[in-house]
């Protein structure tokens, strides 16, 4: 650069914005729909558009496929099945099993069997629905009772275990089994899954996906092409919504497309229209729960012994992880005292069930959640009684059936807050009065805590990179391994360099996440966005920052102490100058102005073969009360008031945190409610379109939705002593399923437990409210 | 020639097929039998579901209603293109830069009222539903005071998988009762001028489509092209187009008809033209059948009422309809014309089986007529959701009471329970001339489980829609007695 920028212009404006509630770095483009996802960028001349043929089978051999009606539509250009793969045909994340195209072998009914190459999306689409596929019929296994009774697993059991689970439940005064389920859950990102691939010079290509793991994509997108990773650049500027279904799952489009366009040499765009996305990609695992407990009069846990099996449907994919996690949180706040904890990963003729917000988390939950409730009406005590009663200690009581201490414990300071503020004492009676003089309507009350281990529990994968580039005119550029899904990541890490160089917001330009900036990075996942790339940031600025100081001292004769970054304004001693012109400065006395920068989480590690360790880095706590009505004639029910606090550490955007927190129980409330998977008897999804698998709408929002943020800073060393805020809140939508059951049971003068799996439809609430109204009789 | 009006610029469309979707065209995705690109690139619009679910791809459409320019939602994934004939299309990319007086408008980049709002109160995540969103709550601020519907009866339609919807309802609520101030309002004399001319009340052949001007027009037509699909609503038939991937090469508009756009009061009856929407039906049944009125905010979303027709209701002939066990308790009837021919037949006598209606070929339906003599009716929706969701079951009952608590005549109509919607005949004469108590009941119940056997499907199994059939039986005698046992009132 021969000349640098004027910066008598730039230096009049400068707004300083200081505020923490920053509005979505993208907030303008999403209301004016200037935002871009992929579909809508520019298409080239020669585009192509990719569909594929989906299996109708649930578990089969290819006979044969008759391509001869496909090739007959219009604007055809290219079909391709599994030997028209050069390099990998599986692109299983972890473990092998995840076929691109199905090989020979159809494993569930949606499966892609072949792909096709159009001229436009509609051709694409036409095409691929007439390729005339002959099957032979394999038995399926369908559901999580018919692959336990026949072993049928992806990867071995695990288990883990604290004391003597079986003795302690033996000792014990009372004792309670039962056996529950709970259903999976579609992502629903209203953007479906997508890619564009264009094809470059020298082999090279450019990924534009839609992928919470763009290093991920490059590296599948590159084997299965068979080229090295250098040849490929993954491209993720921002996602419609992601909730964990496009972590692993994204990567099949991406890899389509590549392969199509390598075959036609012509860019590819694989639009999955939302029916084949819902039938072709996985969901949160189903669970099947069995569990014995044993405990006091009080309702003290002595021991529980607790069996998990999720269905990971045909294939591992990330189910080890989940399955884990799911045991991992089965005590969610609880001391469990003597524990047993096993977890076994169905395999099961359906698609492979994926990451979903909370990743096993909510579903390990659920079943102790359960047990609390069924622990009070054993004893008479209320459920919120019995809680309280079983949350980790503070000093004592307080190792998880993991070996992990619980340190840093806020569940009693949060759990008293929310029960004072919540008015539950008052509202319990209030409702026990109500319940009493209405026959038909009955209402239910329910406190529940999250306690949310936060890390991945794949410790690799606790590592992230970034990259901060300061300009002659003063502004930034960051870039960063996370991903932008809705959930302001990219907003957070921005407000995090400009506090780190003291600028104001607005000389911060966050750029799309590409593997050519910062590599190997981590998927966006497991709540550790900003946790992970924030603090990469903080490091990139702080080596950039340091070189600044060093130029200061040296060149302006001050200390280091005397040098400051505030107010858009350097400090060096007695003197102050626009940041701007510091940094012209410090690039005229050549001063690198660029840094990459680097974090791993520290202590985390977690042995598998004694199921011991310290998996999670810290825990992200909370609580909610739900208060319902139930129609005791049809099942109906409504949400009448929900009151939520929740723990995110020193907040670093408590808008941003509160929009977290608000729609993560909203989407907890769903999947514990309306959202229901329908498979029928041939394994086929029937429940594969927004007309019939029902997400909450804006009616469902409680009248009264009351969400405070517990900001209490971190102990632990993370960005600014902040919390992630994720996926925690997901579960804070379990006190309306129990808040269902508790206004069912009041059927019984809350003597029975309603045995109401998840989703609480109506249909179930009405056959729970049947059974218990005929036992009465 | 198709002719709209997409903000203010004035689209002719010739060389697009029909069956074309909005959204294609506004996304750049129509296909055209001339060279030259007759499509618009405005992304901004989103594709969600494709199945007018979702409300991703919610745009505004204006048209005249009286001396009125009125702005009302409408899914452009489902909608054909014929349908904007001679109506003003808006996209969230029409919005910014509007909401100051022309001479003072400088800044294109200035955000519209019910942007600034969402921006405000942190309304967006991922914002692919956020333009949808927009959009509804543009067509909410526009309505006028005394017609605006609740917030969440606006917004029921946009599915918003990030935020939980708290955000939205807030920036809703900070734009009530406000005005609009911005171009379109103020512009609004000259573009219904400017529509009037296009509309030009001449029958309009386009490419595939035929616009009648009047009823005989598309009576005649009808019966020469007894094939031509009938364009009302299009909730239903824009399905075909993008999840059956079916081409429809003849499609007749029915909306542009005043005939049969129109509700008369009579003496004895209302009289309602088939085309007539949901969304207009709302008031008049709001007068006469407050139970029907408030189960149509139930009915759909937002952006369906707008658009769909209680003819194309009952002419779709579904189990699941919502309208038809309603019009059936109340003893509705049908005008069907062929022609010349005019016929009025009960509508208990037009579901045939599955699909299968009255109607001949040729044939449509014109007027639906709803007596008008007391009642006492009662309408029960049932779904997995509130909003927006098929019924699993829909109960609409009406007895007849005598002072000496018997029964003299009974209606009790069923959705969701058979092949067709349909009356319980075996329950109504049970019912018919018993006393109203619970033995009654019992048996009433009974025979609604002798004859009725629902199927099991991905909304409910057999078994839950017969007890709450019944259950729902139960609700309207305890109803009948006074007692309040109904958490999901549909107002």
């Amino acid at each position: 650069m021969r000349k640098l920028p004027d910066l008598a212009s730039e230096q009049q404006q400068s707004p300083k914005s200081g505020n923490r509630s920053a509005k979505h770095d993208s907030a303008h483009l999403h209301v004016t729909g200037k935002a871009l996802y992929i579909d809508d960028r520019p298409e080239m001349a020669n585009q192509l558009h990719a569909g594929f043929g989906l299996s109708t089978e649930a578990h089969a051999d290819i006979v044969s496929i008759n391509f001869e009606e496909v090739w007959n539509t219009p604007g055809v250009i290219a079909v391709i099945t599994a030997d028209d793969i050069p390099g990998h045909k599986d692109i299983g994340p972890v473990f092998p099993g995840d076929m691109l195209l199905a090989d020979g072998r159809v494993d569930y009914i949606g499966q892609p069997v072949f792909a096709v190459a159009a001229t436009s999306h509609k051709a694409a689409k036409l095409a691929a629905r007439k390729a005339v596929i002959e099957y032979r019929p394999l038995d399926a296994i369908l559901g999580i009772d018919q692959a336990m009774a026949q072993n049928s697993f992806v990867r071995p059991d695990h288990t883990m275990k604290k004391g003597d689970a079986g003795q302690a439940i033996g000792n014990a005064d009372h004792r309670l089994s039962g056996q529950m389920s709970n259903g999976g859950q579609e992502h629903f990102y209203l953007e479906g899954q997508i890619a564009s691939v264009i094809p470059l010079e020298d082999g090279q290509l450019h990924v534009y996906t839609s992928s919470q793991h763009p290093s991920e994509v490059q590296k599948l997108v590159a084997e299965v092409i068979g080229i090295p990773l250098n040849k490929v650049v993954a491209d993720v500027r921002r996602m419609g919504g992601g909730f964990g279904g496009k972590e692993t799952q994204a990567a099949a489009p991406a890899c389509i497309a590549a392969l199509l366009a390598v075959k036609t040499g012509r860019p590819v765009k694989f639009r999955i229209d939302r029916q084949q996305d819902m039938l072709s990609t996985g969901k949160r695992h189903p669970f099947r729960h069995r569990y014995t407990v044993g405990f006091d009069q009080q309702g003290l846990l002595a021991g529980v012994d607790i069996e998990l099996a999720g269905d990971a449907g045909h294939s591992p994919d990330l189910t080890d992880a989940i399955v884990d996690r799911a045991m991992f949180h089965s005590d969610n706040a609880y001391y469990l005292n003597n524990a047993t904890v096993i977890g076994h990963r169905c395999r099961t003729n359906t698609a492979s069930n994926t990451a979903f917000r909370g990743f096993g988390g909510p579903q390990g939950m659920l079943v102790i959640e359960r047990i609390m409730d069924d622990i009070a009406r054993s004893t008479g005590l209320d459920p919120l009684e019995v809680r309280k009663r079983n949350l980790y200690g503070i000093t004592d009581r307080n190792t998880t059936h993991y070996h992990q201490r619980v340190e840093h414990n806020v569940l009693h300071e949060v759990i008293g807050q929310l029960e004072e503020s919540s008015d539950y004492w008052q509202r319990r009676e209030a409702i026990r009065a109500y319940n009493q003089q209405s026959p038909v309507l009955k209402k239910g009350l329910a406190l529940t805590p999250v306690k949310f281990g936060i890390s991945f529990t794949a410790k690799h994968l606790n590592q992230a990179g970034a990259l901060v580039h300061v300009y002659t005119d003063g502004s930034i550029q960051i870039n960063h391994g996370g991903t932008e899904m809705g959930q302001g990541l990219y907003i957070k890490v921005a407000q995090i360099v400009a506090n780190e160089f003291g600028v104001s917001l607005e000389r911060v330009q966050v750029t799309s996440t590409r593997t050519d900036k910062v590599p190997n990075t981590s998927p966006t996942a497991a709540s550790s966005g900003t946790d992970l790339n924030g603090k990469a940031a903080q490091d990139a600025c702080q080596k950039i920052r340091d070189r600044l100081v060093d130029f200061a001292i040296e060149h302006y004769g001050v200390s280091g102490q005397e040098v400051s970054f505030h107010d858009d304004e350097v400090r060096l001693g007695e003197r102050q100058m626009p940041f701007a012109d510091f940094i012209q400065a410090a690039y005229l006395n050549r001063i690198s102005l660029s840094s990459s920068g680097f974090y791993s989480t520290p202590e985390i590690h977690y042995d598998r073969e004694t199921a011991s360790g310290r998996p999670f880095y810290y825990f992200a706590c909370g609580a909610s009360v739900s208060e319902v009505t139930v129609d005791t004639l049809t099942g109906e029910y409504k949400v009448d008031r929900v009151d939520i606090l929740h723990d995110v550490g020193h907040s670093l955007n408590p808008a941003i945190d509160r929009g977290q927190i608000e729609g993560g129980f909203i989407q907890g409330m769903g999947w514990m409610t309306t959202e229901e998977l329908v498979w029928d008897d041939s394994g086929r999804l029937l429940s594969n379109n927004p007309a019939t698998y029902k997400i909450p709408t804006i009616e469902d929002m409680p009248p009264v939705f009351n969400v405070e943020l517990f900001q209490q800073p971190n102990p632990k060393h993370t960005i600014y002593h902040s919390k992630a805020v994720g996926e925690p809140p997901f579960m804070l939508g379990m006190s309306v399923w129990c808040a269902i059951r508790d206004a069912v049971s009041s059927l019984s003068d809350y003597q029975v437990n309603p045995q109401i799996d998840v989703p609480a439809t109506p249909e179930r609430v009405l056959t729970a409210v049947t059974s218990i109204k005929k036992a009465a009789l | 020639m198709i002719r709209f009006l997409l903000n203010d610029r004035l689209i002719e469309v010739e060389d697009t097929a029909s069956d074309t979707t909005v959204l294609d065209y506004l996304r750049g995705n129509a296909e055209t039998s001339s060279a030259k690109p007759a499509t618009e690139q405005r992304t901004g619009t989103k594709e969600g579901c494709c199945s007018g679910d979702c409300g991703a791809c919610t745009v505004v459409v204006g048209e005249p209603e009286g001396d009125r320019l009125k702005y009302n939602t409408m899914n452009a994934c489902i909608a054909l293109l014929p349908s904007l004939h001679g109506k003003q299309l808006l996209t969230v990319e029409d919005l910014a830069g509007t909401a100051h007086p022309q001479d003072n408008q400088n800044n294109k980049s200035e955000l519209h009222p019910v942007q600034q709002a969402l921006v405000d109160h942190h309304g967006s995540q991922c914002g692919f539903c956020t333009p949808g969103i927009v959009m509804s709550l543009f067509a909410l601020h526009h309505e006028p005071p005394e017609n605006q519907p609740d917030v969440l009866e606006a917004l029921g339609g946009n599915l918003c998988r990030c935020t939980g919807y708290r955000p939205l309802v807030d920036a809703a609520e900070s734009l009530a009762n406000g005005q609009p101030d911005d171009k379109f309002f103020r512009n609004r004399a000259e573009t219904l001028s400017r529509l009037q001319t296009i509309e030009q009340r001449g029958s309009v052949s386009g490419y595939g489509a035929f616009i009648p001007a009047s009823e005989d027009e598309f009576a005649r037509y009808l019966v020469e092209n007894p094939d031509a699909r009938i364009l009302a609503g299009g909730t239903d038939l824009g399905l075909d187009v993008t999840q059956q991937l079916k081409k429809i090469n003849k499609l007749v508009l029915v909306k542009s008809i005043p005939s049969l756009q129109t509700i008369h009061e009579e003496d004895n009856e209302l009289v309602i033209g088939s085309a007539v929407t949901y969304r207009s039906l709302k008031p008049i049944l709001t007068k006469y059948f407050p139970e029907f009125a408030q189960m149509l905010d139930r009915l759909g979303s937002q952006q369906i009422r707008n658009q769909g027709t209680l003819g194309g209701n009952i002419g779709n002939a579904s189990p699941i309809g919502d309208t038809p066990p309603v019009l059936l308790a109340l003893d509705a009837s049908l005008d069907l014309r062929h022609g010349d021919t005019l016929r009025n037949i009960p509508l208990n006598r037009f579901f045939l089986d599955y699909k299968k209606t009255e109607l001949k070929s040729g044939e449509y339906i014109a007027r639906i007529r709803i007596p008008t003599t007391p009642h006492q009716l009662k309408v029960y929706k049932l779904s997995k959701r509130y909003g927006d969701d098929i019924s699993t079951v829909l109960a609409a009952i009406n007895l007849e009471t005598s002072d000496d608590g018997h029964i003299t005549r009974a209606r009790v109509a069923l959705g969701g329970m058979a092949a067709i919607p349909r009356r319980a005949d075996l329950c109504e004469q049970i019912l018919t001339g018993s006393p109203l108590n619970q033995e009654t009941l019992s048996q009433a119940k009974a025979a609604l489980c002798q004859e009725f056997s629902p199927m099991s499907d991905v909304r409910a199994s057999s078994e839950y829609r017969l007890v709450a059939a019944c259950n729902l039986l139960e609700r309207y005698f305890m109803e009948l007695s006074g007692q309040n046992v109904r958490i999901i009132c549909h107002a």
